[in-house]
């Protein structure tokens, strides 16, 4: 799958969709595929600060627990709430159904220490 | 061999290992539906003979050896003088007087070193296999139907063995696992290990054999509520807090920790290991907290493995936990990062040898 040019990217695959003040963040193809069955997704809660960088949600898969990092820092104003019970819609729509929470943003500048796509699609090449 | 594959690989105990080929819970369904192939050269082979081999294996082994056989297997534990585990094991006898020892990976050189020491006053002859032997399970249903088209011999019962030719291949061939599903495991010199791999996974195809790894050995073993040392048991718990009291046999002659261990038996342990459905929504990890139930100050317990089951699609685990909070259907509540989770414990094993049929 390639990882679509709208978005932003971290090193730690995690995505993330800015449109004016709020952003929809999620983790890439790439983090799904290495992750493989997604079995468990602890969603922040809504209204809890994150600040980039710093754990804001996890995912397990069967044998593993990943954090999941804020791409940028902000209030978390919703989180994908069908994830609770079918939490492998990440593996099969990571970039679209398989989104994970939204947030306001703090500080939009924050986005331009991220990844393009043609830059992130490289590191994980490399790996 | 198992990159190629196209495996994810981790190092274990110095043994570079593939977690798994396609996915955890596909390979874990493959096991239970049809029949999988584990790469387990990784565990530890001693042969121990001598006219005094069963005298001695009796003294350190837990289990009661005098119900072996040549060709038959029997699973038991090492426990040290205070009662705590040094190993768990299978014992296979070969020959009246000569028997193989299979242990864990991580315990090879520890184990040898203490039957060595033990070894003084009686006749035997220990000696470690361990780098001279491959070993490969094949298990799942259709385990029998696949290896009979390699075997010409008529293949053991469970928890029996036969000493034969595959492809040339001079293989000791069990009818044990640690998968809860009928199958096998092969025992032979290392040098063939990559040829009876291809060989298994080439007339297995039809039968739909695949590769497996160790995230769905774990699964399938923690479904079973078989133990793995260095989680259910280690070097601080008994056999008898595992809950593992049938493989001690305290009715037998003197051994190592009897009179602990029959103490033990007869008037209870502190804690015990019990397995755990979660009600509520999360997925209990190895040492996670466990409290009684809602009562996040007191602490009862932790978790020795946990997972997402493949085969009911949901959280559980085992926990060795306080033995006044142990009964079944009691509540405990599990601290997963922070937040407490509760969960219920439940009449084991999750999953019966070959489903309960």
């Amino acid at each position: 799958m390639e990882d679509p040019k709208d978005l932003k990217y971290t090193k730690e695959h995690e995505w993330i969709k800015a449109e004016n003040n709020t952003a929809i963040i999620g983790i890439t193809d790439f983090a799904q595929e290495t992750l493989t069955d997604i079995v468990f997704v602890e969603l922040p809660e809504i209204g809890k600060k994150v600040t980039q960088s710093r754990t804001a949600a996890t995912i397990e898969s069967v044998k593993s627990v990943s954090d999941i990092y804020a791409p940028a820092s902000g209030e978390v104003i919703e989180v994908n709430e069908q994830l609770k019970d079918h939490p492998e819609i990440v593996n099969h729509d990571p970039y679209g159904k398989g989104w994970i929470f939204k947030i306001k943003l703090a500080d939009k500048k924050e986005l331009n220490s991220l990844m393009s796509a043609e830059e992130y699609t490289k590191t994980t090449k490399g790996e | 061999m198992h990159e190629k594959l196209g495996a994810k690989m981790v190092d274990f105990g110095g043994w570079y290992m593939p977690v798994q080929y396609t996915s955890v819970i596909d390979e874990h369904t493959t096991t239970r539906t049809k029949a999988g192939l584990f790469d387990i050269c990784h565990m530890g082979e001693f042969i121990v003979k001598g006219s005094d081999s069963m005298q001695f294996l009796q003294k350190v082994f837990t289990n009661d050896l005098n119900k072996l056989y040549p060709k038959k297997a029997i699973y038991s534990l090492m426990c040290y003088e205070n009662g705590a585990t040094a190993d768990d094991l299978f014992v296979y006898q070969l020959k009246e007087n000569e028997f193989m020892v299979v242990v864990n990976s991580g315990k090879i050189d520890e184990d040898f070193n203490w039957l060595k020491e033990h070894s003084a006053k009686f006749n035997v002859e220990i000696s470690n296999i361990s780098s001279k032997t491959a070993k490969l399970d094949l298990q799942g249903p259709f385990s029998e139907k696949i290896l009979k088209k390699l075997a010409d011999a008529s293949l053991p019962k469970r928890f029996h063995f036969i000493e034969t030719d595959i492809m040339g291949i001079k293989t000791l061939i069990s009818r044990t696992g640690y998968t809860a599903e009928d199958g096998f495991e092969l025992y032979f010199p290392p040098e063939e290990a990559e040829k009876m791999w291809n060989k298994l996974l080439e007339v297995g195809k039809d039968e739909g054999l695949k590769p497996i790894g160790l995230g769905a050995r774990d699964t399938l073993r923690i479904e079973a509520c078989y133990p793995l040392y260095g989680h259910e048991l280690n070097e601080t718990i008994t056999p008898i807090e595992a809950n593992l009291g049938w493989a001690v046999k305290t009715e037998k002659p003197d051994f190592i920790a009897k009179q602990i261990l029959k103490k033990q038996k007869e008037q209870g342990t502190g804690r015990i290991l019990v397995p755990f459905e979660m009600i509520d929504k999360g997925i209990p990890r190895e040492h996670y907290e466990v409290f009684a139930n809602g009562k996040s100050n007191e602490q009862i317990g932790y978790v020795t493995s946990g997972t997402f089951s493949p085969t009911f699609r949901k959280p559980l685990g085992m926990a060795l936990i306080k033995t006044a909070f142990s009964q079944i259907g009691n509540t405990i509540t599990i601290k997963i990062r922070d937040k407490f989770y509760n969960a219920v414990i439940v009449k084991r094993p999750f999953y019966k040898y070959n489903g309960g049929k």
